[in-house]
C-alpha cells in the first residue's frame, strides 16, 4: 500500500515538474480540422486527432485515451453542429479541464464560423439521424475552410497570445496559397458542373454544392439509416432510367452498398478521401482537394 | 487602362450624341455644356472603376478577403447562438422506455443466490410481460461552475426512485472533478452503467449478490485525471452507506468509503482498453435477511459488522480502425471479493441470540459481445461465484447446526447467458436472451428466456466508454 501511494505521489510530482513544452496542446476531433490547425499553428501547436480518416465520426467511443488528451488540452477544435454529440460531451466533462468547456476560448467549433446547408425545417427522429443545426460535414467546400481558418487563426492567438504575430503571418500565408489553389481547383473542376452523382450519406453535400455536382440520390434513404432491399430496388429502377455519371464513396464507407449499386446501374464508384489521410495522396488539406478533384475528373465518362 | 477609358468615353459619347443630333442643333452651347458635364461624370465613373480594379489586383497578390472567382464563401454567421447546447436554457431531457417478456422454468419467488446473504436486488424479475423502469433524465449546466443531472426512474408498480441526482464541477482545474448527491459509485466497471446501456438484460450475478445490482452512494466523489497521455484516473468517495451491503447508521459520521483507480489506452487504431481496481469499505448495523423457517415461523437474522470489497475490472473494445459501424468486439471481466466480519444474530422464535460471524466470498464474470453485421450483435456471459464457508459462532459453540442457516450453506452459483440484439438505430434496441441459471443449485437449474425492448427519446445521450 505504502509503495503504491509513493509511486502515485511520484507520478503526481512528475506531472507537475516536467517542463511544459512551448507548443500549445490541441485536441482536434477530425483529421481535416487537425490539418487546418497544423497549417495555421505550425510549430506552436501540438495536435492530437481524436479520430482516423476511416472512422465514422458519428460513432466514436469516449475512449480513455481521449479523456487523457482532453485533460491536458489547451484547445479543442471540433466540427460542431452536434456532429460529436455522442462522445465529446463525455470527454469534456470527465477531463477536469475548465479551459476547454463550451463557451471558453479553448473550445472552438468550425461550423460556428459558417452558415450550414440543410438546416432541417422539421426536427424529428423519424427522419433519421438528422442534425438540427444543419449538415456539419462542411469542410469539403474550400471556401468554408478559408472562413474557418480565419476564425481559427484568431482563436489560436487568443489561446496563445504570445504567438499572435506568428499566427497572423501563417494565416495570411495560408489564405494566399489557399485562394490560389481554389482558383486552380475551380478551373480544373469546371467540367464537373451539372454532373449527376449518387452519394451514400449526406456528407458530400458541401462538395456537390461547391462544384455544382447534382446529387440525384443517396444510398441511405434517410441520414444514418441503412437501405432496405425494397428501397435499393426502387433506387436501381430509378437510376437505370436516368443513370448518374458516378457513385461517390468516402474512404470510411463500407464499399458493399456502393459496389452493389454500381454493378446494377453501370455507373463507376469513385472513391474519395473525404478527409485528410483518407487516401495516400490526401496528405494535407491541399492534397485532400487536389486528390478529390483529380479522382472526380478521372471517373470514366 | 487608357484604351479602356477612351472606348468607354467614345461609347458614352456615341450614345449621348445620337439622340442629341436627331433633335437638331437648337442650342449648340447647351449641348456643349451637357457634353462637358457628361464627360466629367464618366471620367469620375471610370476613375472609380480603375480604383476598384487596382484594389482587386492587390487583393489577388496578397489575398485575405473573398476569392476572385467561383461562388462566394458561405458567410460567417457570428450571431448564431452556436456551440450546440440544448435548446435555449431548457435542460436536456431524455426518456428511456424499457419493457420485456420473461419465461422462467422456476418460480422467481424462491430465487436466491445460494450461499450469499440475500438482498432485494437479485433475481430475474417476474414472469410474462412486464414494464421495466421508465427512466427520465434531466441535465444541464447550472452556471459556469456546476453541471447537474437527475435520473428519475418510475417503476412498473408506480413507485418512483431517484436513481441519480448529482451535481458535478466543471470549473475545477488540473484534472479534478467533484461530484456530490446521489450517484452510482465509480467502483468496478458496470456499476456506473445505466440499465439501458447494459449488454445483457440483467446484471452479472456477482453484482446482484454483492450490491443488489448496483451500488449507489449518497455522498461525494472526487476524481482526478493524471496529466499523462495514457489515461490514469484516481477516485475517492465517501457516502452515508445506506445501501446494501451497508445500512443506515444513526450517527453524524460517514459510512461508505470507496477508492478506485483506472488505467486505459489504445493499442493501434483499432483497440482500446481500460482496467481498474476498486475498494469499498462499509459498515452494516442490523442488516436483516430471511433465513429459513423455524417451527413454522420465518426466521429473520441480522448482521452487524464490517463489509469490505475488493474489485478488479478490465474491458477491451476492438473495431476495424476504431469504427464500430460494421464490426465491433467487446470483452469485459470483473472479479470481486468481499470480507465481512462482525456479529450474526439469530432472531427466530424466542430470545435473540448472537455470535461472531466471518465470511470471505468472491465471484467473477466474463462476457463478450460481437457485432457481426451492422445493427446485429451476439453475446455470451459466464458467471461464477464462490460463497466460501462462513465461520458462524453460533454453530461453532454448538448452539445451532449449520442446517439452521440454510441461506449461508456453502455454494458455488453459476450461470451461462446468451444474447442476440438488433438496434435499428442508435435510439432503439430489441433483444433476446437465454440463460441457464444455477444460482439456487446445480440441480435447480432455471431456464430463463427474455425478450426486451429499449427506446430512447429526447436529447441525444453521450455514453461513457
Amino acid at each position: 500500500m505504502l509503495r503504491l501511494i509513493r509511486s502515485v505521489l511520484l507520478l503526481v510530482c512528475l506531472g507537475a515538474v516536467l517542463p511544459a513544452s512551448a507548443a500549445i496542446k490541441v485536441l482536434a476531433t477530425t483529421p481535416e480540422w487537425a490539418a487546418l490547425t497544423i497549417e495555421l499553428g505550425g510549430d506552436r501547436v501540438n495536435v492530437y486527432t481524436a479520430t482516423s480518416p476511416f472512422q465514422d465520426v458519428h460513432r466514436v467511443d469516449a475512449k480513455p485515451s481521449l479523456v487523457a488528451r482532453a485533460r491536458s488540452a489547451d484547445l479543442v477544435v471540433a466540427a460542431g453542429a452536434e456532429l460529436e454529440i455522442g462522445w465529446l460531451p463525455v470527454l469534456l466533462q470527465d477531463s477536469g479541464n475548465p479551459r476547454i468547456q463550451p463557451g471558453s476560448p479553448g473550445y472552438f467549433e468550425a461550423t460556428s464560423q459558417l452558415s450550414l446547408l440543410e438546416v432541417p425545417a422539421r426536427v424529428d427522429r423519424s427522419l433519421g439521424d438528422i442534425h438540427p443545426l444543419g449538415n456539419p460535414h462542411a469542410h469539403l467546400d474550400p471556401h468554408n475552410v478559408a472562413a474557418v481558418a480565419k476564425g481559427l487563426s484568431v482563436r489560436l492567438a487568443l489561446v496563445d497570445p504570445s504567438g499572435a504575430q506568428y499566427y497572423a503571418e501563417r494565416g495570411t500565408s495560408f489564405q494566399a496559397r489557399w485562394q490560389q489553389a481554389i482558383v486552380r481547383w475551380e478551373a480544373d473542376a469546371a467540367p464537373l458542373k451539372g454532373v449527376n452523382v449518387v452519394v451514400i450519406h449526406r456528407d458530400q453535400a458541401y462538395l456537390c454544392h461547391w462544384l455544382g455536382l447534382i446529387e440525384v440520390a443517396a444510398i441511405e434513404p434517410k441520414p444514418g439509416v441503412p437501405p432496405s432491399a425494397g428501397y435499393l430496388g426502387e433506387l436501381v429502377a430509378k437510376l437505370t432510367a436516368a443513370p448518374p455519371r458516378m457513385i461517390l464513396r468516402n474512404a470510411y464507407n463500407d464499399p458493399k452498398a456502393a459496389d452493389w449499386l454500381s454493378e446494377r446501374i453501370h455507373a463507376p464508384v469513385v472513391l474519395l478521401p473525404y478527409t485528410v489521410g483518407g487516401t495516400p495522396e490526401a496528405k494535407d488539406l491541399f492534397g485532400l482537394f487536389d486528390d478529390t478533384v483529380k479522382r472526380l475528373l478521372a471517373a470514366p465518362k | 487602362m487608357t484604351s479602356f477609358k477612351s472606348i468607354t468615353a467614345v461609347c458614352a459619347l456615341a450614345c449621348t450624341l445620337l439622340p442629341t443630333v436627331s433633335r437638331a442643333a437648337d442650342d449648340v452651347a447647351t449641348v456643349r455644356a451637357e457634353l462637358q458635364t457628361l464627360k466629367k461624370d464618366y471620367d469620375a465613373r471610370v476613375a472609380a472603376l480603375e480604383a476598384r480594379i487596382a484594389q482587386l489586383e492587390s487583393a489577388v497578390a496578397a489575398p485575405v478577403a473573398s476569392a476572385a472567382s467561383g461562388p462566394p464563401p458561405t458567410p460567417p454567421a457570428p450571431t448564431r447562438a452556436g456551440n450546440s447546447g440544448a435548446t435555449a436554457f431548457n435542460p436536456a431531457l431524455s426518456l428511456i422506455l424499457v419493457g420485456r417478456y420473461a419465461s422462467l422454468s422456476q418460480d422467481p419467488a424462491n430465487y436466491r443466490i445460494a450461499g450469499f446473504i440475500p438482498n432485494d436486488g437479485d433475481g430475474p424479475g417476474q414472469r410474462g410481460f412486464s414494464l421495466g423502469e421508465s427512466e427520465l433524465t434531466v441535465a444541464a449546466n447550472v452556471d459556469p461552475y456546476f453541471f447537474a443531472n437527475a435520473t428519475i426512474a418510475v417503476q412498473a408498480d408506480n413507485h418512483i426512485d431517484v436513481e441519480e441526482a448529482y451535481f458535478k464541477t466543471i470549473a475545477l482545474r488540473d484534472g479534478f472533478v467533484l461530484k456530490g448527491g446521489r450517484f452510482f459509485s465509480g467502483v468496478g466497471y458496470l456499476n456506473e452503467v445505466h440499465a439501458h446501456a447494459w449488454d445483457f438484460i440483467d446484471q452479472p450475478l456477482i453484482y446482484q449478490a454483492l450490491f443488489a445490482s448496483q451500488f449507489t452512494q449518497d455522498g461525494a466523489q472526487l476524481k482526478w485525471v493524471a496529466p499523462t497521455d495514457t489515461f490514469f484516473e484516481l477516485g475517492a468517495e465517501a457516502g452515508n452507506g445506506a445501501n446494501f451491503p451497508g445500512t443506515e447508521l444513526d450517527k453524524n459520521g460517514l459510512n461508505a468509503y470507496a477508492l478506485f483507480a483506472h488505467l486505459g489506452g489504445d493499442i493501434g487504431d483499432s483497440t482500446s482498453w481500460r482496467t481498474g481496481a476498486s475498494w469499498l469499505d462499509e459498515r452494516a448495523n442490523n442488516r436483516m435477511f430471511d433465513d429459513g423457517v423455524e417451527a413454522g415461523v420465518p426466521v429473520q437474522n441480522a448482521f452487524t459488522g464490517k463489509s469490505r470489497t475488493w474489485m478488479a475490472d478490465a474491458i477491451l473494445k476492438w473495431a476495424p480502425h476504431g469504427d464500430p459501424t460494421i464490426h465491433q468486439l467487446k470483452v469485459q471481466a470483473e472479479y470481486m471479493h468481499r470480507d465481512e466480519d462482525g456479529q450474526l444474530f439469530f432472531d427466530g422464535p424466542g430470545a435473540t441470540l448472537g455470535g461472531p460471524y466471518k465470511s470471505a466470498q468472491s465471484g467473477w464474470y466474463l462476457q463478450s459481445v460481437y457485432q457481426f453485421m451492422p445493427r446485429w450483435r451476439v453475446g455470451a456471459r459466464y458467471d461464477d461465484l464462490d460463497s466460501g464457508t462462513p465461520r458462524i459462532g453460533l454453530i461453532a459453540n454448538g448452539l445451532f447446526s449449520s442446517a439452521e442457516f440454510p441461506v449461508l450453506l456453502p455454494a458455488s452459483p453459476r450461470r451461462v447467458s446468451a444474447m442476440l440484439d438488433w438496434a435499428p438505430s442508435e435510439f432503439s434496441r430489441l433483444r433476446a436472451q437465454y440463460a441457464w441459471d444455477e444460482a439456487r443449485a446445480a440441480d435447480e437449474r432455471d431456464r430463463q428466456f427474455f425478450l426486451q425492448y429499449i427506446y430512447a427519446i429526447g436529447a441525444h445521450g453521450a455514453h461513457k466508454f
